[in-house]
């Protein structure tokens, strides 16, 4: 998923029509405070760390400014954060709004039901997790003619809202409604929503743009900057990689077989570091590939679990052979591979030959990498 | 009698010239389904492992009386494909592409709905009754007939366990894979009706995984309407947690989706709960066993 930060999100949250503060992004302590000076952004003003992670009030990264100098030092000592291990590069100032009400307001994917869900709630600048459920409101939205005008006015009545305010919320549930159809949204959350007068404005915004949706939004493909240089490779690549704290490389193909691999090697007292999904395929010139990728991570010891469903176990052991030859000697690693399916007698026969222990017993295999890896100096 | 599939089930496969459609094309007509006709916008004419080419559905239906289709068309065209099958009066369409879009499928599953048809998947590896029929992409290694049902979320993880379920000397009846996206076109509650139905069926197998809430649907599904002795499976326990969608997400969600609440659901409607694949094949047997004796 594309997680967008706050400023790109209110982007397009301008682009559909939605009211927001008037603010301006900086990236240093001087942008900062030229753009109070210049006018750009009005006294007071808050501050705000562009990080993806949620509790920013809490954390020290929004910070409240009523003269050019304080905006400055605002951003200077945001800038130097780390905040929740996400390094602070940008800081959005926004004039105060003053503000009567905040409400909460989003759309999601409801998957049990197969349809997008509007939630609702008048109790907003809070986590919603922490509201109760009687204060919440969820209307199941049918995607053909999408989200209808009774239920925007059921919305508007639900938070209390009439009058000028309950047609600006008509008209914003429209905007929000039309931005996560078209941008192929996952979720569009505005939490606070502020009710200024007897209009509304986004004081923040949480955009999530689904992943199998960006060739539709190539401008999306450009901002995943959060990645490590083996999780780019591997995105080029189609392997999905996920780096935990442990110390045995895990290659499996297709998710479930994966998750399954990571149960069994904890059972077995053992720490599962990266690991790599090779996805649906058994494709043998992919295994080698992963593997080179799982070399680089340097693991203590390797655990290949392959189901050779349409690729022939003998194929996928020959590349495996192939891509262990590869490996610089001093990179090279304790490795058992457990590979079943098409031809798994031969593909057996040739990594035993090799010298790589193939161990068809889940249970077993995994023993013996946990070990393995223990020995690993 | 079987589920979805028969030896009636004539199938169309969408993209068939692609590489995964030529593939899997050879493994249907192994595995002994009848491939009746291919579909690739341009190619009218070529022929496929023996199976004649059509540049439509409506022409391929026309031509050949297919009733199924299997679709691996490439997830940017996928929805259109799907609209196409529907139009042209197929009922059950297998979504084999992954990496479609789920915006695009809400608005394919709203449609097949409203037209009466069933989508399998996406992102899936389809449905296989041994000795009758195959639709999808199951390795036709993992089967021999019998009467273990097999629904999964999962792909490769499902051929290690119904592999698991030959090697201990058992058969399945029909092995249903849904797919692992957010949004399928049949989910657990939609297939347990079918399998509770199926006089082929004694003992079901559902294999889930962590995430979204279709374990403890099933669950309650299971508790007041499905009579059948159950193994269930939950992949991904181990995980940390907190791998959610975003607040909304964890708001609809609340209080499910883990591996925890998951298994409780199921135990809690009787199933029996494997912590590990290789538990699944004992389990099995054993339930088996206790209705052979009944």
């Amino acid at each position: 998923m594309v997680k967008l930060a706050e400023w790109r999100g209110k982007e397009l949250f301008r682009r559909y029509g939605i009211a927001l503060p008037a603010g301006k992004v900086a990236r240093s302590a001087e942008e900062a405070e030229r753009a109070v000076t210049s006018g750009d952004v009005p006294l007071p003003c808050v501050v705000k760390a562009q990080v993806l992670a949620g509790g920013r009030g809490k954390g020290g990264a929004v910070r409240f400014a009523s003269t050019p100098a304080e905006a400055r030092a605002a951003a200077e000592a945001i800038l130097a954060l780390e905040f929740k291990g996400e390094r602070v590069k940008e800081v959005l100032l926004e004039g105060k709004v003053a503000i009567a009400r905040e409400l909460y307001v989003s759309l999601a994917l409801d998957r049990s039901s197969r349809v997008p869900v509007l939630i609702t709630s008048g109790q907003g600048g809070v986590e919603i997790e922490s509201v109760a459920d009687s204060a919440i409101e969820r209307q199941p939205i049918d995607p053909f003619p999408g989200l209808a005008a009774y239920e925007r006015r059921r919305a508007a009545r639900s938070l209390g809202l009439t009058g000028a305010a309950a047609k600006s919320l008509d008209g914003l549930l429209t905007s929000l409604w039309t931005l996560f159809d078209r941008e192929d949204a996952e979720l569009v959350e505005i939490n606070p929503l502020a009710v200024v007068g007897d209009g509304l404005v986004a004081l923040d915004a949480k955009v999530i743009i689904e992943d199998d949706a960006v060739f539709r939004h190539p401008e999306y493909a450009a901002i995943q900057d959060d990645r490590t240089p083996l999780e780019e490779i591997a995105r080029e690549k189609e392997i999905a990689f996920v780096q935990l704290d442990g110390n045995i490389g895990v290659i499996a193909n297709g998710a479930g077989l994966t998750m399954a691999t990571l149960d069994v090697l904890k059972e077995f007292g053992g720490a599962p570091g990266v690991f790599l999904d090779l996805g649906g395929t058994d494709d043998a010139k992919k295994v080698t590939e992963a593997f080179l990728l799982m070399a680089e991570a340097h693991p203590k010891a390797v655990f290949l679990n392959i189901f050779g469903g349409v690729t022939r176990c003998d194929t996928v052991a020959k590349g495996l052979v192939e891509a262990m030859q590869q490996v610089p000697p001093a990179d090279r690693f304790p490795l058992v591979a457990r590979i079943r399916g098409n031809n798994e007698k031969e593909g057996i026969e040739i990594l035993r030959a090799a010298g790589i222990s193939a161990v068809p017993d889940l249970k077993a295999s995994a023993q013996a990498v946990v070990a393995a890896a223990g020995r690993s100096p | 009698m079987t589920i979805l599939v028969d030896a009636q089930t004539r199938v169309v496969v969408q993209g068939i010239t692609g590489h995964q459609g030529t593939v899997h094309t050879r493994g249907m007509k192994e595995f002994g389904t009848a491939v009746v006709a291919g579909v690739t916008p341009g190619k009218a004419g070529a022929e496929v492992e023996g199976v004649p080419v059509f540049d439509s559905v409506r022409d391929a239906v026309a031509a050949t009386r297919a009733n199924a289709s299997c679709i691996f068309v490439p997830a940017p065209f996928a929805k259109d494909a799907l609209i196409e099958a529907v139009d042209a009066g197929i009922r059950l369409c297998v979504v084999v592409t992954e990496h479609i879009p789920f915006h695009d499928m809400l608005v394919m599953y709203h449609y097949a709905k409203g037209k009466g048809a069933r989508i399998i998947g996406p992102n899936c590896p389809g449905i296989a009754s041994p000795g009758k029929s195959k639709v999808g992409i199951i390795p036709n290694v993992v089967f021999r007939p019998g009467r273990v049902g097999v629904v999964s979320r999962s792909g490769t993880l499902t051929y290690e366990i119904v592999s698991g379920i030959k090697e201990h000397g058992l058969g399945q009846s029909t092995c249903l894979g849904l797919g692992g996206d957010p949004v399928v076109g049949t989910s657990f509650v939609d297939a347990l009706p079918l399998f509770e139905a199926d006089p082929e069926t004694d003992v079901l197998v559902l294999v889930g995984e962590i995430g979204g809430t279709a374990e403890e649907d099933a669950a309650e599904y299971i508790q007041h309407h499905f009579t059948k002795p159950v193994v269930a499976y939950i992949a991904g326990h181990s995980a940390p947690p907190g791998k959610r969608m975003g607040h909304a997400g964890a708001i609809i969600s609340r209080g499910k989706g883990t591996a925890e609440t998951k298994v409780a659901a199921l135990e809690g409607a009787g199933a029996r709960v494997a912590r590990f694949p290789y538990e699944i094949p004992d389990l099995v047997a054993g339930l088996v066993a206790e209705r052979a004796r009944r």
